[in-house]
């Protein structure tokens, strides 16, 4: 059980990675693809990029999550991925690079030239980055990454239907489950035209995708027999049938413009899938290496368990901190800092006082340690007696008077 | 215990990699790109909460135009952080899967903790950076801390690794790969853990520091001397100018760990062929293979500032075979590099420090803030030269007399495709920030802060 439990976590990351990072990467699908209807065609790329703006590098995080448990918890099939499946992985770093630089410089641009080859670039790579990311989980389900240092084929391994297909599949369900977000936003924010327009999106893509999921197992069966076998019974099924289930009540939901249950359906759509993917693959991670093989030693899963568990008390209240406030669209950039409300000036100029003897005492204290020493201990203490003088001086040294 | 230790080993033996060197570079050139955004995340939101924090004491605008302005510049230079971060993690296992198959369970839980506090810092950040029109004044303060606690506990975790790299420890070996692993002693028991991270603490403030001061600078060079520009310059350059001096202190402390841990590293850095007891320091010059030529030696002064005692007997490089050696000129170069670069910062600082505390005004002689304009890109210079002194001296070696860097690297091929496409990636995106930020400093202040000045 225990060298389970990190590929349930990393199931649980890559469902919330699909599902969150994947509507904005379909925000960037968006802006290539979406052409001018009822909406200005600004508008429209400004509602997907305005859509994604706060939670953007939040949700990334979830890959990187997710990388980290496989590293720590199963190195030997981390690294045997990494290595066979080395281009497609390539390819989503550099689409991930372009895509968040090409964030970062578009928010400094508005309404700069140049703009516009910049949206461009970030949305070719919102698409290669979830493709090429699909590609590397379909090699892994068709079973072609063999365990070791680069023992598969460079290409052959991640070209094939199967990760073409699961590319593809990421694709089609990060643009549909943006959509289906962007309308809900454009309804909150009461924009009709952009709400219409982004309602009929969603529909479209909703029966891509759903086509697309519908063909699969075809393909599956042809090239990936295991992962097959694995959808067509028990937990696979299942969660095959839930997904369906979700997808369908997506569409119907969203013709009726209850948007709000429709994200939560969409959501579920996708992260069924991935459960399903889960389901399927076990218990080999890669031909011939089951995960209790694949596993670290018990201190090290111990080790993933409670770093876990501690980093969710923290992080659980606060992702639900942020989206609470971003869902309520409460988080938005301010560009004129006159609107803002003011606090009161201070009765008296507020001067700090002279360094005290205190702090100056710190000084000598870490210095002398530091420097004669010798235990690791003694020197560390040193190091802290240094910030407790650098941080007053700091104050008092900050604050330049008006002259 | 797991079964299949002897066949994992084989699979994962070391292979004939003819591009190691390309693997190195591509390495070295991510992370020369990653590092000093890194400084921004661990130094800058201190810089502005501080700014917010002066806003909410004096009432007055100027301060929170000059918060919001740099939490915007801290947002973007956190997103590009990720995204260059993201990349070092896929390269740990696209060009060295040995190390990461053999070690990754080791080492592997401190980036699992640093990344819930890149987590933690990804929220916080967006609430801070995203709120100030709806959160009351307070409470976005408190929501920028948890911002630069996560920045530092972030590198923290980070550095445990370098750390154990440089100094393993907490594992035993079978057949090349590690077994009965102790992860959290093996990360957070380590002696060279404690002076990288205070080391790196420092340098974060030096270079976010001299960064923000160098614009600053320029801008009042050009005429646009107004309260605006000195306030934000008299913030950075506080804390640039305490950090660099106190960096001093703590690169001795780096170099006596090194001395007593590493010594052949030591010995890389000064080019000490032999032995020595009261050993000589050089400064320039050249290592031909035996001994440093065209230097400037300074007697008995390497025994007394690795040992604190000048006639202290120094390791040579002799004292291994040189197949086990690392580039001596290459990290003896970098470590001057960053030796001198440290101690002309540390020098400028004190220079202000003594005007500023005697005087209470700022410097205003242009010749100061054309050094200031300098120190800027001198800071990451010595940054990167610090690093590569660091990781370059650790050669052959990826985990410190453990596993060879040649034992660790990936069997794909094709490393200097990606390394070439990686070069002109950030090439690319090295000309669009510099772009940009011509723009940023062209457009004019917010309103307010017009208002204010
Ligand atoms: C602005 C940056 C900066 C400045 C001014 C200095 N350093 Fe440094 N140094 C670094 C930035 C740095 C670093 C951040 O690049 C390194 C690499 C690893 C680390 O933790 O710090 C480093 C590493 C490093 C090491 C190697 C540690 C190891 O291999 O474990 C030594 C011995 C020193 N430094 C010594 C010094 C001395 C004696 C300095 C005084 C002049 C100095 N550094 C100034
Ligand atoms: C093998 C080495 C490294 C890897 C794999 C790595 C990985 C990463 C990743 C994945 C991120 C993005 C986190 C996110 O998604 O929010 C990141 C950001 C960051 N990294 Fe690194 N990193 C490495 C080296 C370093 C070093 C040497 C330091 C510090 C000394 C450091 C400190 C940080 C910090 C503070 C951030 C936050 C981003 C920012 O504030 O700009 N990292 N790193
Ligand atoms: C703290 C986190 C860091 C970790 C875990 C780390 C890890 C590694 C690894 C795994 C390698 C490849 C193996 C090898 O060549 O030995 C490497 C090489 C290298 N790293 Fe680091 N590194 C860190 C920080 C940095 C930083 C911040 C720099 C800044 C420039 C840097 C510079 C280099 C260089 C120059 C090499 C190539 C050395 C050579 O091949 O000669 N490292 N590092």
């Amino acid at each position: 059980m225990l060298a389970e439990l990190p590929a349930i976590l990393m199931l649980v990351g890559l469902a919330a990675y699909a599902v969150l990072a994947g509507a904005d990467f379909g925000a960037g699908f968006w802006m290539l693809f979406a052409r001018r209807r009822r909406a200005s065609l600004q508008a429209t790329r400004d509602h997907a990029r305005h859509a994604m703006g706060p939670v953007w590098e939040a949700n990334h995080v979830w890959l990187i999550f997710v990388l980290v448990v496989c590293w720590t918890a199963y190195p030997t099939a981390f690294a045997s991925i990494l290595s066979t499946l080395s281009i497609p992985m390539f390819v989503a770093a550099v689409g991930i690079i372009l895509r968040g630089a090409s964030y970062a410089l578009r928010a400094e641009l508005d309404l700069a030239p140049g703009r516009r080859s910049i949206e461009n670039v970030f949305a070719l790579s919102s698409i290669l980055t979830p493709f090429a990311l699909g590609v590397v989980i379909g090699a892994i389900a068709s079973g072609r990454v063999p365990v070791g240092n680069a023992q598969g084929d460079p290409i052959a391994s991640w070209l094939q239907p199967t990760s073409l297909l699961v590319g593809a599949l990421f694709v089609a369900t990060s643009s549909d489950l943006a959509a289906v977000y962007l309308a809900a936003d454009a309804c909150r924010l009461d924009e009709s035209h952009l709400e219409d327009d982004f309602r009929s999106r969603a529909l479209r893509t909703g029966v891509v995708a759903g086509a697309l999921a519908l063909a699969g197992p075809f393909v599956l069966r042809a090239d990936a027999p295991r992962i097959w076998d694995g959808l067509t019974r028990d937990g696979g099924l299942a969660m095959v049938a839930l997904s369906t289930a979700a997808g369908l009540t997506t569409l119907a939901l969203v013709a009726r413009r209850r948007f709000g249950p429709a994200r939560v359906s969409a959501a579920l759509a996708v992260a069924a899938i991935v459960a399903g993917f889960g389901f399927a693959q076990q218990p080999e991670l890669l031909p011939g290496l089951r995960i209790d093989q694949a596993a670290a030693g018990r201190p090290t899963l111990v080790a993933i368990a409670v770093g876990v568990a501690a980093g969710a008390i923290v992080l659980v209240p606060s992702l639900g901190l942020l989206f609470g406030l971003f869902l309520r669209g409460r988080l938005e950039s301010v560009s004129d800092a006159s609107t803002l409300p003011d606090v009161a000036p201070a009765a008296s100029p507020d001067r700090p006082s002279r360094l005290g003897a205190l702090p100056l005492t710190c000084f000598v204290v870490g210095a002398g340690l530091l420097l004669l020493a010798d235990v690791t201990w003694a020197r560390a203490v040193g190091a802290v007696s240094l910030l407790a003088f650098a941080w007053p001086a700091f104050v008092r040294l900050a604050v330049v008077a008006d002259e | 215990m797991n079964p299949t230790v002897e066949t994992l080993a084989a699979a994962f033996a070391a292979v004939d990699q003819p591009q190691l060197l390309a693997a190195r570079q591509m390495q070295a050139l991510s992370f020369a790109v990653h590092i000093p955004l890194v400084c921004f995340g661990m130094a800058f939101p201190t810089l502005v909460l501080f700014a917010e924090w002066r806003w909410l004491r004096t009432g007055d605008p100027l301060y929170r135009a000059l918060a919001m302005r740099w939490s915007k510049v801290m947002l973007a230079l956190f997103a590009v952080g990720v995204v260059t971060g993201t990349i070092l993690s896929f390269e740990l296992g696209l060009l060295w899967p040995g190390f990461m198959a053999a070690f990754g369970d080791v080492f592997g839980l401190a980036f699992a903790l640093e990344g819930f506090s890149f987590f933690a810092e990804a929220i916080f950040i967006a609430i801070y950076v995203y709120g100030w029109r709806r959160l009351a004044p307070w409470s976005h303060f408190l929501s920028g801390i948890p911002v630069a606690l996560a920045g530092v506990a972030g590198s923290f975790f980070v550095i445990a690794v370098d750390a154990w790299m440089q100094h393993p420890s907490g594992f035993a070996l079978r057949d090349g790969r590690a077994v009965d692993v102790a992860p959290w002693s093996a990360l957070f028991a380590d002696p060279f853990l404690w002076h990288l991270w205070a080391h790196m603490y420092f340098a974060a403030y030096v270079v976010a520091g001299f960064l923000v001061a160098s614009a600053y600078a320029w801008s009042v060079l050009r005429g646009n001397a107004g309260r605006y520009e000195r306030i934000a310059l008299g913030i950075a350059l506080a804390a640039a100018t305490l950090a660099s001096p106190l960096q001093l202190l703590i690169g001795d402390w780096a170099a006596r760990d090194v001395a007593r841990h590493q010594p052949v590293k030591l010995a890389a850095m000064e080019g000490l062929a032999t032995t020595t007891r009261g050993a000589p320091l050089h400064l320039l010059g050249w290592y031909d293979g035996r001994e440093v030529v065209y230097g400037i030696a300074i007697p008995r002064m390497l025994s007394l500032l690795a040992f604190h005692d000048p006639d202290a007997p120094v390791a040579g490089l002799e004292t291994v075979p040189p197949a086990e050696r690392p580039p001596v000129n290459g990290v003896r170069f970098a470590f001057q590099t960053m030796v001198g670069i440290g101690s002309l910062l540390a020098l400028l600082s004190g220079v202000f420090l003594w005007a500023r505390v005697r005087t209470g005004r700022m410097p205003a002689s242009r010749w100061f803030l054309r050094a200031l304009v300098a120190a800027g890109p001198l800071s990451v210079v010595a940054l990167i030269a610090g690093w590569v002194a660091t990781e370059v001296g650790r050669q052959p070696w990826v985990v410190y007399e453990i596993m060879r860097t040649s034992e660790a690297v990936t069997g794909a091929p094709g490393i200097p495709i990606g390394f070439a496409t990686l070069s002109a990636v950030y090439a690319a995106l090295a000309v669009a920030v510099a772009w940009m930020l011509r723009r940023l400093a062209r457009t004019p202040l917010d309103p307010e802060a017009r208002r204010a000045r």
